[in-house]
């Protein structure tokens, strides 16, 4: 048994916005599914097995939605997965449908994430308090500021590194037509004085709440070859999980995210990977979980992520441009979040991505997580199968 | 929401009611949309397939070739009984609350069936091939419910006109409200019947060693379940913590207030509650607090009986002292 | 052929129980089962590969409900690992397609559900489509009831035909300690009872079941180490039929004739089937789908009918066929999983001992 090539062929995602009233969920997959399938060049006929994702199914109040969008889904006849790993499904969808064509039991398949947030109240949903609980109450920014503290403590780091993200990254997401939030027009200063919601965390440092879906078609190494125009070669894929909480646990720079990291650029032979990615797009809801993650997947020294956050290099045009597409911070249809993480750094090695593409991005990072910061996923991928 | 008063008595794993519910507004999408408004307007529209035949209710996507499908075709509110089932007891939010039958009925016009409800007094009046009629709801809205439910169609119809199709209904409701059992493990029970006597009760890891607070029915890195009784003290240290500044439904308190990760002294693993008895701005990292019980009337079995964390007053513990539980 | 590398080396499950005091989080049930399952392998957590795990937040009534789930495992240092929200028997399949891969040469699948915690019929009724179906709550007796009349009254089957796949299975569990339910019964006396749902009576229907199983995967000569005689998985396929009930028909499932097709790959005889049909008519309806002849042993465990822990009686049936190879009293089996309304979906899981 080994590992066959295989190859991103297309991608597509939907205009993402706080509440996608326009369509079904089935349509909501479709606009992404339909411009996958166009981007690649291929119809239902040529897809083998289809991978949907998506994050808990309290959040549309349909069971394994799978099942009732199957028709959508092009799937009948056709073996359909359901994939959920929290807020890493999205990463983990790409990565199961990597494994079909590098087992070498599909040639081509369909990976579609989605989530359509605005059937209820995400707080809602994550916020059941069980009996016997108590339930401090403070939703997801609520849970993930501690950590955020802990990692300004630990680091030393200035208190405005937040700021420059969510600067940067919203810079961006104007940049990306599908975006949901676009805001060329924000300013260091207006960052800085927007409501501290979860002190530290700032209110124009959170992610916003999005309807989207995202869609990938993969295909082997003879389909790949075959493509009219670029694809994005899937060079290496991992994930690890480690429990929410266990006693000595690293909340700021878990081990399972260090771990899926290593396992990454061995798999790649990446030695360096501050030099040899060319993009990446991290999956950051929070803005200071830039120079965290830069740190936990080894792009800066622990307690120097801040650093190159501050220095500009993460911007487009920078070293290691982090989130050209405006990232979580600009669109945050949960489920889908993480596909739209592999999707795009596939878009910037296929030169695909328009206005927010890197100049010459050759290889790079495709990067989610989920749950108490416990469930990681990556890719890396490439615009040639030599590297 | 609440856990069962008497839960103290005994030792069997806790249990109380959760109950979960949400109205979700689900957007329709153009196809859907239309068959809505038709429903509102008593109509009934089915969809042609890709093969020519007509799915009613309506499909967005064709089950063979997976195209979208637009083509709308107006079917009667009469059609014919393909299979039935019994329904004896009827659960919440099913279409009739006396006993009826789940139909697959095939409309005149259509060519695929529709599960639906039939009203009838017995199984004995219920018949595959049998002719039924749509009974409408009283007040329509564009919802698949404004099909109320199908009666046989061989008594007086009730007058219930076809009208002109009005707004176009864009959103339905569907209300999700389920009913749960929730328990929590042997361990934890423990723990919590402990809480009702005022008592912080850890437990250890037989492997690693490390107290956990609560118990575990599994060392989240041994998975084994956690053993022993160790009683720890209602004070410890802030590792970390955020101030809540965000208003929410449901809030207990006015923000802003802080949450912080209590590591109580002996144990090897912080919670997350409350701090207050001072200034949010002068809660710190390593500050030593100790626990404002409620009034004892009000304990029960769960740590809600610790109303909140305050400073106690102690000099602050070094960051090193707690650097590994961050 | 491709995938005849990979074994299930072994299997360990729970007590189907009708209510259990285990949490919705699974960690009670798994954490012996793994226990035993490494005992019998001689494994340690650390030389598992991958893990992968099937569960279900509408089972648990609530979000997340399976990270807590990883604790069973005491899943650190991190392990590798991937969650399916479907039964376990599509997480082994999962499995089965990164060992596949090269990059594992063992896996360790579970799932887990405690259906006892809310009201499964009516849960499962959120399966069904969002907008104009699952608004009625149909509940899942209701739709097998709509499909079993429609095979008796085609001639597909009968009532006393159903009545017989329940005597069987109730004998057939008298054998496997973990059953829910067992016994000799008569299938007039079957017959003779009341309706739950006309057409079904209790016996046609599955009970309601808490459970959790778990198998190890390994390739290759790791397999052979593990396992004295490896149940060697030869064809593994799983397809789904459209969601349209209405436009299906529900007296036959092309979906497990595909995958069955796909999965024996021009193979006959098989020696044992482990079908996973939660009501009596769909183990027809299955048995025909995969053209079984008399000789095929049917659910000799006594299949979902004497216990269906939700989200693992598919993995079950998949270590109960593979357990037949291991004894080796049987050289190729066949297991199957269901997913979704009326055999919406379906797996279909061919092994064989190495001398078969």
């Amino acid at each position: 048994m080994s590992r066959h090539l295989a190859a991103v062929l297309g991608t597509g995602q939907t205009q993402h916005t706080t509440k996608r009233t326009d369509v079904s969920m089935a349509g909501l997959c479709r606009e992404a599914i339909d411009r996958a399938m166009a981007d690649a060049g291929l119809d239902w006929p040529d897809i083998d097995a289809v991978v949907l994702g998506k994050a808990p199914d309290l959040f549309e109040g349909v069971m394994m939605p799978e099942l009732a969008l199957a028709d959508a889904l092009g799937a009948p006849g056709k073996p359909l997965l359901r994939v959920h790993t929290a807020g890493s499904v999205g990463g983990s969808t790409a990565n199961v449908a990597a494994s079909l064509v590098q087992s070498g039991v599909h040639r081509r398949v369909l990976a579609v994430a989605f989530e359509k947030q605005s059937e209820s109240n995400a707080m809602w949903a994550l916020s059941i308090a069980p009996p016997f609980s108590m339930p401090v109450g403070a939703g997801a920014g609520g849970y993930f500021a501690p950590h955020v503290r802990s990692y300004i403590r630990r680091s030393d780091a200035p208190e405005h590194i937040g700021a420059l993200v969510a600067v940067k990254d919203r810079r961006n997401g104007a940049l990306n037509p599908y975006a949901h939030l676009r805001q060329a027009d924000i300013s260091f200063e207006s960052v800085r004085s927007s409501a501290m919601l979860w002190d530290p965390i700032r209110y124009d440092e959170t992610c916003p709440s999005s309807d989207g879906a995202c869609a990938i078609v993969l295909g082997d190494e003879p389909t790949g070859d075959a493509a009219r125009n670029p694809v994005a070669w899937i060079r290496a894929t991992a994930m690890r999980t480690e429990p929410t909480t266990f006693a000595g646990r690293d909340q700021v720079n878990p081990q399972a995210g260090r771990d899926a990291a290593a396992a990454l650029w061995r798999q790649a032979g990446i030695t360096d990977p501050y030099t040899e990615i060319d993009a990446a797009e991290l999956y950051v809801p929070f803005s200071w979980f830039e120079p965290m993650w830069l740190e936990n997947v080894g792009f800066a020294d622990v307690g120097h992520g801040w650093k190159l956050t501050e220095s500009g290099e993460t911007e487009i045009g920078g070293q290691l441009p982090v989130n050209p597409s405006g990232g979580v911070l600009s669109s945050n249809p949960i489920g889908a979040s993480g596909l739209l993480r592999f999707a795009e750094a596939a878009m910037q090695v296929m030169g695909r991505a328009g206005e927010h593409q890197v100049d010459g991005a050759r290889t790079a990072l495709g990067h989610a997580y989920g749950g108490g910061s416990q469930y990681f996923s990556m890719w890396v991928v490439s615009s040639t199968k030599e590297w | 929401m609440t856990a069962t008063s008497s839960a103290s008595i005994g030792s069997a794993p806790l249990r109380a009611p959760l109950d979960i519910g949400f109205d979700y507004t689900r957007s329709l999408g153009p196809l859907l949309s239309e068959f809505m408004t038709g429903l509102a307007a008593r109509r009934i529209h089915g969809v042609r397939g890709s093969d020519g035949r007509v799915h009613v209710p309506p499909v967005e996507y064709d089950p063979v070739t997976a195209e979208a499908l637009t083509e709308l075709v107006p079917v009667a509110a009469e059609g014919t009984v393909l299979s039935w089932a019994w329904n004896p007891e009827p659960l919440d939010g099913q279409p009739l609350s006396s006993p009826f039958a789940w139909i697959f009925v095939r409309l005149d016009g259509a060519d695929t069936a529709m599960l639906h409800a039939l009203r009838v007094e017995s199984s004995e009046q219920v018949r595959t091939g049998m002719r039924v009629r749509v009974c409408w709801a009283e007040r329509p809205v564009g919802h698949i419910t404004d099909i109320a439910c199908f009666e046989p169609a061989n008594g007086p119809a009730s007058e219930q006109p076809a009208a002109e199709p009005g707004e176009p209904v864009t959103m339905m409701t569907a209300p999700v409200h389920l009913r749960y059992q929730h328990s929590v493990s042997a361990e934890e029970s423990r723990y919590l019947r402990g809480l009702a006597e005022g008592r912080l009760l850890g437990q250890r890891c037989p492997v690693c060693g490390k107290v956990y607070i609560p118990p575990r029915g599994a060392c989240p890195t041994d998975g084994v379940p956690t053993e022993g009784e160790v009683e720890l003290p209602d004070r410890g240290v802030i590792t970390t913590f955020c101030i809540v500044n965000v208003p929410f439904l449901g809030q207990r308190i006015t923000p802003p207030y802080v949450a912080a990760y209590v590591l109580l002294d002996g144990a090897d693993i912080a919670f997350l509650h409350l701090v207050l008895g001072c200034d949010a701005e002068d809660v710190r990292m390593g500050m030593r607090v100790k626990a404002a019980w409620r009034p004892r009337e009000e304990w029960d079995t769960t740590l809600r009986n610790i109303d909140h964390f305050e400073p106690s007053g102690e000099p602050d513990a070094p960051f090193d002292s707690y650097a590994q539980h961050l | 052929m491709p995938g005849q590398d990979i074994a299930v080396v072994g299997f360990a499950q729970s007590p189907n129980v009708r209510s259990s005091e285990a949490t919705t989080n699974g960690v009670e049930m798994l954490v012996p089962i793994f226990h035993e399952l490494l005992a019998s392998t001689g494994l340690s957590k650390e030389d598992i590969g991958f893990w992968c795990s099937g569960s279900s937040d509408y089972l648990a009534g609530r979000a997340f409900s399976f990270i807590a789930a990883v604790d069973a495992i005491g899943a650190f240092p991190p392990i590798n690992e991937s969650h399916v929200e479907a039964d376990a028997a599509w997480a082994l399949y999962e499995a089965w397609v990164k060992i596949r891969t090269g990059e594992v040469d063992t896996a360790l699948v579970y799932g887990f559900g405690k259906s006892s915690a809310g009201q499964l019929r009516r849960v499962l009724a959120l399966q069904l489509d969002p907008y104009t179906v699952a608004p009625l709550w149909p509940d899942s007796v209701g739709v097998a009831g709509l499909q079993a009349r429609l095979g008796i009254e085609a001639g597909s089957w009968s009532e006393r035909e159903m009545a017989e796949v329940a005597a069987r299975s109730r004998a057939a569990a008298l054998d496997n300690p973990h059953a829910q339910l067992s016994g000799v019964v008569d299938v007039e006396q079957l017959l003779a009872a009341p309706y739950l749902a006309d057409p079904l009576r209790a016996h046609d229907c599955a009970p309601i079941t808490d459970g959790a199983s778990a198998i190890v995967l390994a390739s290759g000569e790791r397999a052979s180490q593990l396992c004295e005689r490896p149940a060697w998985i030869t064809g593994f396929e799983h397809r789904i039929d459209s969601a349209n009930l209405g436009a299906r028909d529900l007296t036959t499932s092309p979906s497990t004739s595909g995958a069955g097709r796909a999965a024996l790959n021009g193979k006959s005889g098989v020696d044992v089937a482990e079908l996973h049909a939660p009501f009596s008519h769909q183990e027809i309806v299955l048995r025909q789908a995969l053209q079984f002849g008399e000789q095929v042993r049917v659910n000799p465990s006594g299949g979902a009918l004497c216990g269906n822990p939700m989200f693992s009686a598919g993995l079950e049936r998949i270590g109960h066929a593979a357990s037949q190879v291991h004894s080796g009293s049987a050289g190729r089996v066949l297991a199957h999983a269901t997913s979704g309304p009326a055999l919406q979906q379906n797996l279909v899981c061919v092994m064989e001992g190495s001398d078969s």
